[in-house]
């Protein structure tokens, strides 16, 4: 076994125990933003994407890295888009208070 | 000091910002930080990969490529987070999370490919990442995908079932197995290296697979699922990060994998089953079956119209609205918010009880009602609420089916039996906004309709309430 795989090993290991330590408790609420916010971090494969998208030459090489650029940067980008536009919602709170009294009048 | 031998430093810092990004997730006030320092480390490690490669190794193809790529993605997600509707948001959290799935696969591919076609021969170490990259995430797309269609309706919801669907499902994950066995023993030198023919329809095994694996779960059930292929997703990710020997890729897919298989299982824990249940059981196939039919039903239930719903709650003190997924495919969150407007000018005290599975995925009923500026202080959960039932005037219940069902606290031989539910039962009265009187996605009766303090309003939520409105108006 080299020292690439054996270090990766390690990672790997150590990172299964943070993920389950980092959000051992979630409120319900947040369960589908968490979901989404996690979702847009793997998104991080775009940056696999752009080290292989010319790994394989020829024209079907080229066809398959480009849809692997654009899955990737899909995933990124609407994952962040989506977890942001969810959590917007619970943040209208200040807001609130004064339009109520707007509307009293 | 060259770009080049700082990537490592920028992918650690990265990796740094993932793990402070899931942990400002998991608080509410942390939750939108959380994001933004995930967000801010995926645009750096992205911007510095694409700077070494574009001034390095990439020809005028490879920049071109990577470009109109990146292009077409960022314009594809932000149309996609950005223009759809916000009940929509679980189908795009699943078709994003497809996407990641088939970039992981398709980078395994290349990677092998390339490996192979380089004739030094093949690690069988980095043929197993690749080859397990290329199932998980060849699962998770298409099994992403099934989720995406089933719940924007473009297939039925129902849980798809067919003559020897058990044994056709075995056979693609066995033949699967086989394939990424065989793929493995070329490259450990154990059998002939084979063709990338092979390759080709491994990938091909793990789409049915996804397929096979998604389209017999019910529609009620795709939360869970969403949430398991995120999971997948990410380990996969963790795979191409073995092949590539990146850690962060290993970071952040583990992570991913990590927190996602948590997640499932609270949310499989909230409706009081396993993941094993969700995946494999087929809710309602057999039991339910059973229950539907266990009574003569000569029961009736008590049909009302919108202007006694209107009286009914006029009159009451206390409202509890319990909104479900008849509310969010009805888009009804505004006129719902209209109607606790005018019931609270009139001095009503109304609340809303939000169940832990309410809607499609955990939190679904809290962002819609958000969405449509409900106070978030009207909001419990289902814990601070149960309680209050009884001394509640009227429970108002629109489109909420399984998680109002008495049956799951009381009879043994429901399908549902244990999971926590509402009590809306015990409320004084019950009007129940419904669209027909077909059963909730777990496909048994509910008891509560035929109680007889229950009045049925049916009709589409949104319909249905604007209607209570006119009515409330009209005696005003």
């Amino acid at each position: 076994m080299n020292a690439d795989v054996l270090l990766g090993a390690y990672v790997f290991i150590l990172a299964i125990f943070v993920g389950f330590e980092v959000i051992s408790k979630v409120p319900t609420t947040l369960h589908t933003p968490l979901m989404s916010g996690a979702n847009a971090i793997h998104g991080i494969i775009v940056v696999g994407a752009m080290l292989v998208v010319l790994a394989v030459p020829g024209t079907l090489g080229a066809i398959l890295g480009f849809f692997a650029v654009v899955l990737g940067t899909a995933n990124v980008v609407g994952g962040f888009v989506v977890t942001d536009r969810m959590l917007a919602m619970f943040q209208q709170r200040p807001r609130r208070p004064a339009k109520a009294e707007e509307k009293k009048p | 000091m060259t770009l080049e031998s700082l990537i490592p430093v920028i992918y650690l810092i990265t990796a740094v910002t993932f793990i402070l990004g899931l942990k400002g997730l998991s608080g509410p006030t942390t939750a939108v930080g959380g994001n933004r320092i995930a967000a801010a480390g995926m645009i750096v490690a992205v911007a510095a990969t694409f700077a070494t490669k574009a001034f390095g190794s990439y020809g005028s193809t490879g920049l071109a490529l990577t470009i109109a790529g990146m292009v077409v993605g960022t314009v594809a997600g932000v149309a996609g987070g950005r223009l759809v509707k916000m009940t929509a948001m679980p189908q795009m959290v699943a078709i994003f999370n497809g996407c990641g799935g088939g970039a992981a696969a398709l980078v395994s591919i290349l990677e092998y490919t390339h490996e192979a076609q380089a004739g030094t021969g093949l690690a069988w170490g980095a043929v197993l990442s690749s080859v397990l990259g290329l199932m998980i995430g060849g699962v998770s797309f298409s099994g992403s995908a099934v989720a995406y269609a089933k719940l924007q309706g473009v297939i039925s919801a129902r849980a798809y079932r067919y003559p020897g669907q058990r044994l056709i499902t075995g056979v693609v994950f066995v033949a699967m197995i086989l394939l990424a066995a065989w793929l493995v023993a070329g490259a450990a030198g154990i059998v002939e290296q084979p063709r990338l023919l092979v390759l080709v329809a491994l990938a091909v095994a793990a789409l049915l697979a996804g397929l096979a694996l998604v389209l017999p779960i019910g529609g009620a059930d795709m939360p869970v699922v969403i949430s398991l292929l995120n999971a997948f997703t990410g380990l996969a990710v963790a795979m191409a990060g073995f092949v590539l020997s990146n850690q962060l890729l290993i970071v952040a897919g583990t992570l991913v994998g990590a927190s996602g298989t948590i997640l499932t299982r609270l949310m499989s824990k909230a409706m009081n089953r396993s993941i094993a249940n969700v995946l494999f059981a087929g809710f309602g196939a057999g039991a339910g079956a059973a229950v539907g039919a266990r009574e003569g039903d000569t029961r009736t239930q008590r049909a009302i119209s919108a202007e006694d719903a209107a009286i009914l709650l006029g009159y009451a003190q206390n409202v509890i609205i319990v909104p479900g997924y008849g509310l969010a495919v009805a888009q009804a969150q505004h006129a719902v918010r209209e109607l606790a407007d005018m019931l609270e000018a009139k001095g009503v005290n109304v609340r809303y009880a939000i169940h832990p599975v309410a809607g499609r995925m955990p939190g679904h009923m809290n962002v819609l009602l958000a969405e449509a500026n409900v106070p978030y202080e009207k909001l419990y959960d289902m814990d601070q609420i149960n309680e209050d039932f009884k001394n509640t005037d009227v429970a108002l219940v629109i489109g909420a089916n399984d998680v109002t069902n008495p049956a799951a606290r009381a009879d043994k031989s429901s399908p549902i039996y244990g999971m926590p539910i509402l009590n809306v039962d015990q409320a004084q009265n019950v009007i129940v906004i419904k669209r027909s009187m077909r059963s909730g996605f777990a496909g048994i009766e509910n008891e509560l309709y035929y109680d007889p303090k229950t009045g049925m309003l049916f009709g589409d939520a949104k319909k249905a309430v604007e209607q209570v409105i006119a009515e409330l108006k009209k005696a005003a």
